[in-house]
């Protein structure tokens, strides 16, 4: 399997990227590390003749935490968050759910602007940005705008995003208190039957914030509004955790493939959740 | 012993002879990134060629247009089936006695078939013609399940022998029927089964799946249009099978076709067989005069290549009331896919599946195999095992763990009550064989005390009333398995593969100052033959294994041989390789006589050298007398120091093992953990210990992959649900557990140095290990079978099934 042919741009300013996006509008598509983007190439499933490199623009690198704010460039690899303590002190479930994500060779190239723009269900930090309620920031021809990442996602492949924007940054608050991703899958370098993002946040003996999400459960990442009602202002106890995993189990939607059928992933994805939960209590 | 001379010991060491855990020499190169595969072959003027394969699992083709590709830039030729039909090659011979489409002629049989071969200036090109043939397809209906395959509204797939009665291995009763083959006696196993106090019964599923080497399958052929001499290097297990093929259908004449396989990334059986990608390379290359490249992607290789398994076997066993079995009777529905693409030999259309009555004294057995065609790719082929060996050994130890369960038994105590006995063999089976070789209670003793049979037992019965309790959600499996093979096909007197008998062969030449070239009929794809042939050699002749090169693989150097699978190898080739060097040493016997001026009859040989009897400081070293075959004339030998031996093996060898796998499995989530894996295998003479280690790691790798995960499915409308590494399991070695390794040695009778072979034994015994531990968990809850692989879904479904969710 090999891609058809195609033209390669490289520019050095997002301005230079979205002039490009212009000028080839249809025919054109941003690459970050290509780790998604390719292998669709190598099947021929989508006709690109213009292929954007975003690896020199140097804007769109690294990691900042100012003030109780996280921003993450879009081209900054998995490798780089695992690596970074900054991060790990700021908001550790990054760490944890990075290190969960394929395997070294693709962390050292994948991005988590790819990650997150591609708007593959599978993908793990979708999901860890509605835990995270972060906010996309996207550029485009008119400017630069934001999104929430929970109003980010519409369908497997469909985001807010225009096909003339590029996303530059995802930020969000820095963490306290208990965190979790907990994911099941078949083998190193595979994506998740399961996974959940919990946040907690305990004070004496009562919650007094969280956040559940899921990946690969639907074909779109989930928050579950309706399991967080649960916990916050609960002790967190056994019934309540089982309360709200039911909750977060009923907005899943999961579809059967190779990882097993509908009735499997659900039950999997009530045990997962609960992992979650009672790990972020536990470091709550 | 004269000062001079060392003592046998440190002779003996310095030759890296049998029995030394001597370094692979081929590691060098190949963890150098040196090493040199068919897709390193890069020749001036070399075209690309790329199939178009079908999307559909059954549909007729109404038309190819190749116009649109013909036009693009670099593509230069087409081909499809109406241009090899003129040539007769639009379908060839199969290794099964069948026919197999080169390309599509007509219809398509299965997902992925080749349609169209499109040959270009690069892969890429060739990419971009094959993107741009327009095939028109009218789908028909297809059959997945071989058991509706005789229904009478099932669709007719082989509409060229549809009205063949009588096939290749005797009749057929439906188009969609290949074989019916028989073994053993069916009627004396019925009475026994009636009479029977204990009968289990069940149907054993070993799932389809591939062998899936790194490399994928490819070749480069080379008409040479002025010598016209065609030479193919390709990912060959059998070179000189594949030349006298190529030569039968082709019609180029023996003598003017070179065969090569160059290194090869792993074999496990896929690449025995010929497929379209080689005979479309040859007529590309013979057409456009130029050489002609085809490399699989990984897809096409899972999807399209041979498989492996597929067998449904439907099994009863009877048994005393204190567990003595008393009969076996086996039926298994083969799906074979669309092509009888099988490789075994000749006469057994279902390989030696009839050594399914395993490591027991079972006195009355029969089988029967019915091969079924269905719209799935073709193949069959032995995946790291001898001819459906491993098919056989996870249908025993199957049925012992569920006759076991049916008895109320432990299974390890039924294995030991019905274990052939040591003073049993050679062991006539029910199914026609002579075991050569064995003693199963001493090795299966040493496994169970290394593993602490009896405690493991314990906890697993306090694991299951904490987990009643509530306590758990985690149990305990112990999975058992003890399996005898049969390798190392075959006598020619009944194994042949196209008439071709399945003997091997070893060339020798010893040098003048006293190393060495081998040549043998046989191919390593990873087994290290370099390694230890040279050290079979080095045993015999007496000189240093690492002043011996050995050179397999190229047909107009190499002495004819069936190749390398079935683990085949030592018991065939590396007899070969001690006979020939026996016949070396009865040559420089001669020459140490005469040089030392005495009778043949009074010296004898010592590690490296001829010495006088009784005169250990008179003797001629294996250098000293190469020298002298090349420098003397000896009145009545003639110079030199050559020789070469085709050794027709006089019986198989029966190597086997006791295995077992400790797991824990999680109920909720079906995912499991491996705490123990212990091999003991008994391979006879053991040649290089470390290599023998390596290969029970790589098999047990493949045998967890298999039993664990790996498969290639399909839905219902023959779509391959798996062609890709994201769907078929390949372990990494976070997968992979620690493995524990032992050995007993109970040498071969009838091979020259005693050994059985071993490169197989890890995954037919593996893969009950693995599987028997699943299933053993959930014996406390009523479980007797439930299919492989037991990947998370389907562990969770059987605890679903038994009641352990909420
Ligand atoms: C074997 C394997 C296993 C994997 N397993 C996992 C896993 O377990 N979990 C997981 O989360 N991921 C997994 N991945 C995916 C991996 O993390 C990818 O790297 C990631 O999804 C995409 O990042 P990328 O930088 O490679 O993006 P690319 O492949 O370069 O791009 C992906 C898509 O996003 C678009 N895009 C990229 N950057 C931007 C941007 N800044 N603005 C707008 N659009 C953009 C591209 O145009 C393209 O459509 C796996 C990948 C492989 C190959």
């Amino acid at each position: 399997m090999v891609p058809g042919a195609f033209n390669y741009h490289r520019p050095d300013t997002v301005d230079g990227v979205i002039g490009l996006l212009g000028e080839w509008g249809d025919d054109a598509r941003v690459i970050a590390g290509g780790h998604s983007l390719i292998p669709v190439m190598k099947q021929r499933l989508s006709d690109i003749s213009h292929l954007i490199d975003l690896g020199g623009v140097g804007s769109l690198k690294g990691i900042g935490v100012d003030g109780g704010t996280v921003t993450i460039g879009a081209m900054t690899t998995q490798h780089e968050l695992i690596s970074s303590d900054a991060l790990a002190a700021a908001a550790p479930i990054i760490r944890e759910a990075s290190l969960q994500i394929a395997d070294p060779q693709v962390r050292y190239v994948g991005t988590i602007g790819g990650n997150v723009a591609n708007g593959d269900p599978a993908n793990d930090m979708p999901g860890l940005m509605q835990t995270l309620d972060a906010t996309y920031h996207l550029a485009g021809p008119n400017g630069a705008r934001t999104v929430a990442a929970r109003d980010f996602y519409e369908a497997a492949y469909f985001t807010a995003r225009e096909d003339d924007e590029i996303l530059t940054a995802v930020s969000f608050a820095a963490t306290g208190g208990g965190y979790a991703y907990e994911k099941q899958k078949r083998k190193i370098g595979d994506y998740a039957t399961a996974a959940a993002g919990v946040l907690l946040s305990m004070d004496g003996g009562s919650c007094t914030a969280a956040s559940v999400a899921l990946t690969n459960l639907s074909d779109t990442p989930v928050y579950c509004e309706a399991a967080v009602d649960i916990l916050v202002g609960s002790s967190v106890d056994d019934a309540t955790i089982s309360a709200a995993v039911k909750a977060a189990v009923d907005v899943s939607d999961p579809v059967a493939d190779t990882r097993g059928p509908v009735d499997f992933k659900k039950y999997v994805a009530g045990v997962i959740v609960k992992k979650a939960i009672q790990s972020a209590k536990a470091r709550a | 012993m004269n000062e001079a001379t060392p003592p046998k010991e440190e002779r003996s060491a310095a030759l890296s002879g049998l029995g030394t855990s001597r370094k692979r020499v081929e590691d060098a190169r190949f963890t150098q990134g040196k090493g040199n595969y068919v897709d390193d072959i890069k020749m001036a003027g070399m075209l690309f060629g790329d199939f178009v394969r079908s999307p559909y699992a059954h549909a007729r083709v109404k038309s190819i247009n190749t116009e649109k590709a013909l036009a693009l830039p670099g593509v230069h030729a087409v081909l499809t089936a109406a241009d090899l039909e003129p040539l007769g090659l639009h379908w060839m011979p199969t290794l099964a006695g069948d026919k197999q489409m080169v390309l599509a002629d007509g219809k398509v049989l299965f997902q992925a078939q080749e349609v169209a071969f499109v040959v270009a200036d690069d892969r890429y090109a060739a990419a971009d013609g094959v993107a741009a043939v327009e095939v028109e397809y009218e789908e028909l209906p297809v059959l997945v399940d071989p058991f509706k395959a005789e229904a009478d509204d099932a669709p007719v797939l082989r509409e060229d022998i549809a009205d063949q009665k009588e096939g290749a291995h005797g009749p057929r009763r439906h188009p969609n029927h290949i074989f019916t083959w028989e073994s053993g006696d069916r009627a004396a196993t019925e009475a026994v089964l009636a009479e029977a106090d204990v009968v289990a019964e069940e149907m054993i599923y070993y799932h389809r799946t591939h062998p899936c080497p790194l490399e994928p399958c490819g070749c480069v052929a080379s008409m040479d249009k002025v010598n016209g001499k065609l030479t193919v290097w390709g990912t060959f297990q059998a070179p000189h099978a594949v030349r006298t093929v190529a030569s039968l259908i082709s019609g180029i004449a023996e003598h003017n076709i070179r065969i090569v396989s160059p290194d090869i990334g792993g074999g496990f059986g896929n690449k025995v067989g010929v497929y379209p990608g080689y005979v479309c390379s040859i007529v590309a290359s013979i057409v456009t005069g130029v050489p002609v490249k085809w490399i699989e992607d990984r897809s096409d290789n899972l999807m399209a290549t041979a498989f492996a398994r597929d067998y449904w076997m439907k099994g009863r066993i009877s048994a005393t009331k204190d567990g003595k079995i008393t009969g076996l009777h086996c039926h298994t529905t083969a799906d074979h896919g669309a092509f009888d693409a099988c490789a075994d030999p000749t006469k057994f259309p279902a390989g030696f599946m009839n050594i399914c009555t395993g490591s027991y004294d079972i006195p009355t057995a029969y089988l029967a195999v019915d091969g079924i065609y269905t719209n799935k790719a073709p193949g069959g082929v032995a995946y790291r095992c001898s001819f459906r060996v491993t098919e056989a050994a996870y249908f025993i130890e199957r049925m012992i763990e569920i006759l076991a369960i049916k008895l109320g038994m432990d299974a390890a105590e039924l294995r030991v009550k019905n274990f052939i006995k040591k003073e049993q063999f050679p062991y006539q089976s029910a199914l026609g064989w002579e075991y050569d070789s064995g003693d199963y209670h001493t090795g299966w003793d040493k496994a169970l005390k290394a593993v602490g049979y009896e405690a493991l037992r314990k906890e697993q019965a306090e694991r299951v009333e904490a987990f009643k309790r509530g306590e758990t959600r985690t149990l305990l499996g112990i999975g058992l398995s003890h399996f005898t093979e049969i390798v190392g096909a075959g006598p020619v007197k009944n194994c042949d593969i196209l008439g071709l008998g399945m003997f091997d062969s070893c060339e020798i030449r010893i040098h003048p100052t006293g190393s060495a070239i081998a040549r043998l009929g046989t191919i390593s794809q990873g087994q290290g033959h370099a390694t230890t042939f040279a050290q079979i050699l080095a045993s015999e002749i007496g000189i240093p294994a690492e002043d011996i090169t050995l050179e397999e693989g190229d047909t107009d150097t190499a002495p004819y041989g069936l190749g390398t699978y079935g683990s085949r190898s030592t018991p065939v080739a590396g007899a070969a390789a001690a006979m020939a060097g026996r016949k070396i040493r009865a040559k420089a016997q001669m020459i140490a006589a005469y040089l030392l001026e005495v009778h043949d009859n009074d010296i004898e040989w010592d590690v490296d050298r001829f010495v006088v009897k009784g005169s250990p400081e008179r003797f001629k070293t294996m250098k000293e007398i190469a020298f002298a075959s090349y420098n003397q004339a000896i009145p009545g030998v003639e110079p030199g120091l050559e020789a070469v031996s085709y050794y027709d093996p006089p019986n198989m060898t029966y190597p086997f093992g006791s295995y077992i796998c400790v797991m824990e499995i999680d109920v909720d989530t079906g995912t499991t953990e491996i705490r123990q894996v212990y091999a003991l295998d008994d391979c006879g003479t053991r040649i290089n210990p470390m290599i023998i280690e390596g290969q029970v790691h790589g098999g047990l790798t493949e045998a967890l992959a298999i039993s664990m995960g790996q498969e290639i499915a399909y839905d219902e409308q023959g779509n391959v649900t798996t062609g890709t590494l994201m769907d078929f399991f390949v372990p990494t070695a976070v997968e992979t557990p620690n493995y524990q390794t032992d050995y007993t040695v109970t040498p071969s009778p009838h091979h020259p140095i005693g050994a059985k072979g071993v490169g197989e034994s890890p995954n037919v015994g593996g893969v009950p290990a693995f599987s028997n531990a699943v299933h053993d968990a959930f014996r406390a809850f009523g479980l007797t079978q439930s299919h492989m692989p037991h990947d998370h879904w389907r562990i969770w479904k059987t605890a679903e099934s038994l009641g352990l969710h909420d």
